[in-house]
């Protein structure tokens, strides 16, 4: 018996959101009383598994195979699933822990609970919150299985750190043909992803037009924070799709969420509700942004951004 | 030959791609949230209810795909007598024919298996789901799906090629984009880029018209237990009020978010 997380990495570092898991999953093993098992794939740094408390973990070395690859990394992580007899098993929120939870679920014969954000309030049966509704509401959901995958939201636990000493195993890379392959991986490397972001720069109509955007690029890049949008500005074209946040884009949950020159309509709310300090700058001290906010300027955004990212800029240097 | 065999022998001597788009039915966007019965249920009164928004647009590339290759596009949902506006309109859009299994699902593990059942009985030679639901926001349907059926799944879809058994497929990933190859038969979890908003088809008065004509059956569902049940719900609690910096006190604000809030 264990509890299975599964970490995921880039360039062999576990990625922040694998290490939220990782805690999550420690402090499951805790309640317990079961060894924590991680699953992940190439993974060489063992600093942070020893950090956050992995006791075993399997690494599988996909042999110069750099690309995710559904079918492969769902069997895997299903094959420890079934070798240590694990009853639950945590994932996370990025899109590929997504993408694998359910899949994994089906071939475990597993219970699978998306979105949710607190330790289990019981393990027999496991009985969990989650939000729903594009966070309007939350849920106590009970798995009716023995098994059950849980795909926790981002920063919803946080990072806690707990010593232990990693067992690496070799794990087997399961050998599975697929119709499905991938050939290329487009990714805007200079650039935080709103997933993995702590701050998320977002803008709205209210900035008039694209050739306005240095606004959002400028603050974002002193506070290393990831650019979005509001549908309408993305559906105009003035920023590509993958920026749209909302009920109906890319959910956020960053610690810090700053609008500028967004209305805060209830779609565009509930996409970034789950993001812990909101702040809103806008002209209209009417605006249902300021409902939302927890910090918030009425004033115009072509005068106080420019003054906000010089402040901050001054203050790192 | 019965009507049945009639039907798939045209299909394979055509050789009509049949295409299944899976239809969520969901509180509009704008919806206020409430429950009821000791908040043990959602209160449907005064919600109004659409086609989830991933759906519409797998739907509508589905309908491109009809309309350039002559695919046959079916719309299925699993739902009381309730969702049977939302399948209508669905046929207004333009697709040939809907499928209600007559069942409340608990959860998405039930609606999968459900659905896994009908593909088990008709051939599809792709199942299109949407990314997620906007009320239960499992993200999950599509992929167990697809699992149950052995089939290849492409969540977070933006871009589907078909050119006979050849797809080119796009998927979301964070900060970027996956560009796979694929074969039919094939699940994909539809999204925004998949279709563009402007993409979106209206219904017209000759779409409505028509939509009354073509069938829309009733199936029994099958013997299934769901693997999760929601047992309650709770709304956020209330926060507090805004607290507003002048526009000229920028260090305040800054002291606020670092000091107070403690997110710098
Ligand atoms: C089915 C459906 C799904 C939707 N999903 C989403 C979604 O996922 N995400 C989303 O964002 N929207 C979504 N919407 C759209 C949503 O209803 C709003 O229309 C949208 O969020 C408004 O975008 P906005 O705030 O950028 O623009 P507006 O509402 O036009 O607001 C612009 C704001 O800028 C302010 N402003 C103007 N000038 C300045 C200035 N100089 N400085 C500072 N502020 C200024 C104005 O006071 C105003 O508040 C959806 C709508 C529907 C129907
Ligand atoms: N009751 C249902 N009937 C038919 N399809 C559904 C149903 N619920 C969800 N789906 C499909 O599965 C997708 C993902 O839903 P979910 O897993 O609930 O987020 C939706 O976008 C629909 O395409």
């Amino acid at each position: 018996m264990a509890v299975i997380v599964y970490i995921e990495s880039e360039n062999g570092s576990p990625k922040k959101a694998g290490l939220e898991v990782a805690s999550y999953g420690r402090a499951i093993a805790d309640a317990k009383g079961l060894p924590l098992v991680g699953v992940g794939f190439n993974v060489t740094q063992r600093e942070d598994l020893n950090a956050y408390g992995v006791d075993t973990f399997y690494n599988m070395d996909t042999l110069g195979e750099v690309n995710f690859d559904v079918n492969r990394y769902s069997e895997a992580i299903a094959q420890v699933v079934e070798k240590e007899k694990a009853s639950t098993v945590v994932v996370s929120s990025t899109s590929n822990g997504r993408y694998l939870g359910p899949i994994v679920a089906i071939k475990t014969n597993a219970a699978y609970l998306s979105n949710v954000v607190a330790l289990p309030t019981t393990y027999e049966p496991v009985q969990v919150k989650r939000t729903c509704f594009t966070n309007k509401a939350f849920n106590e959901t009970q798995s009716t299985k023995e098994r059950t995958v849980l795909s926790l939201s981002s920063n919803s636990f946080g990072l806690h750190k707990k010593q232990s000493t990693v067992t690496f195993m070799d794990g087997t890379y399961p050998s599975l043909s697929s119709t499905l392959q991938v050939k290329s991986v487009e990714k805007v490397t200079d650039k935080v992803s709103i997933a993995d972001a702590d701050i998320v720069v977002s803008g709205g109509r209210g900035l008039k037009g694209p050739e306005n955007w240095h606004l959002i690029e400028d603050l974002a890049e002193v506070l290393g924070a990831a650019t979005a949008c509001s549908k309408p500005v993305s559906d105009m074209g003035w920023r590509p799709h993958s920026e749209h946040v909302g009920q109906t884009g890319k959910p956020v949950a960053s610690n810090l969420y700053i609008a500028i020159g967004v209305s805060g309509a209830i779609q565009h709310l509930a996409g970034i509700n789950a993001s812990k300090v909101k702040v809103v700058i806008n002209t209209d001290p009417e605006a249902p942004f300021f409902k939302a906010a927890d910090y918030g300027i009425v004033g115009d955004a072509f005068e106080v951004v420019p003054k906000l990212t010089e402040k901050l800029k001054a203050r790192t240097q | 030959m019965t009507p049945c065999h009639f039907f798939i022998y045209i299909r394979i001597k055509l050789d009509i791609m049949n295409i299944l788009v899976c239809i969520s039915n969901v509180p509009d966007t704008t919806s206020k949230i409430n429950f009821k019965e000791g908040n043990t249920a959602f209160d449907t009164q005064g919600v109004q209810f659409i086609i989830n928004p991933n759906d519409e647009f797998g739907l509508t590339r589905a309908i491109w795909l009809q309309q350039k290759e002559g695919a046959k596009v079916t719309v299925v949902t699993v739902g009381d007598a309730s969702c049977e506006p939302i399948l209508r309109k669905c046929l207004a859009i333009g697709a040939d024919q809907a499928l209600r299994i007559d069942l409340q699902p608990q959860d998405g593990f039930e609606v999968a298996a459900q659905l896994a059942a009908i593909c088990k009985k008709e051939h599809f030679d792709l199942i299109i789901t949407g990314r997620e639901s906007i009320d239960y926001n499992g993200g999950m349907v599509g992929g167990m799906l697809a699992t149950l059926m052995d089939m290849p799944y492409v969540a977070n879809c933006i871009q589907l090629d078909i050119a006979s058994n050849e797809v080119g497929v796009q998927r979301e990933i964070d900060g970027g984009k996956e560009v796979l190859n694929a074969k039919l038969p094939l699940v994909i979890g539809a999204q925004k880029g998949l279709v563009e908003e402007k993409d979106l088809i209206i219904p017209n008065m000759r779409g409505i018209m028509q939509a009354r004509q073509k069938p829309l059956d009733v199936i029994s569902p099958e013997e299934i237990s769901p693997a999760s049940k929601v047992l309650t719900f709770e709304k956020p609690s209330e926060k507090g009020p805004v607290k507003l910096v002048d526009a000229d006190d920028i260090d305040g604000l800054i002291d606020l978010l670092e000091n107070e809030a403690k997110v710098l």
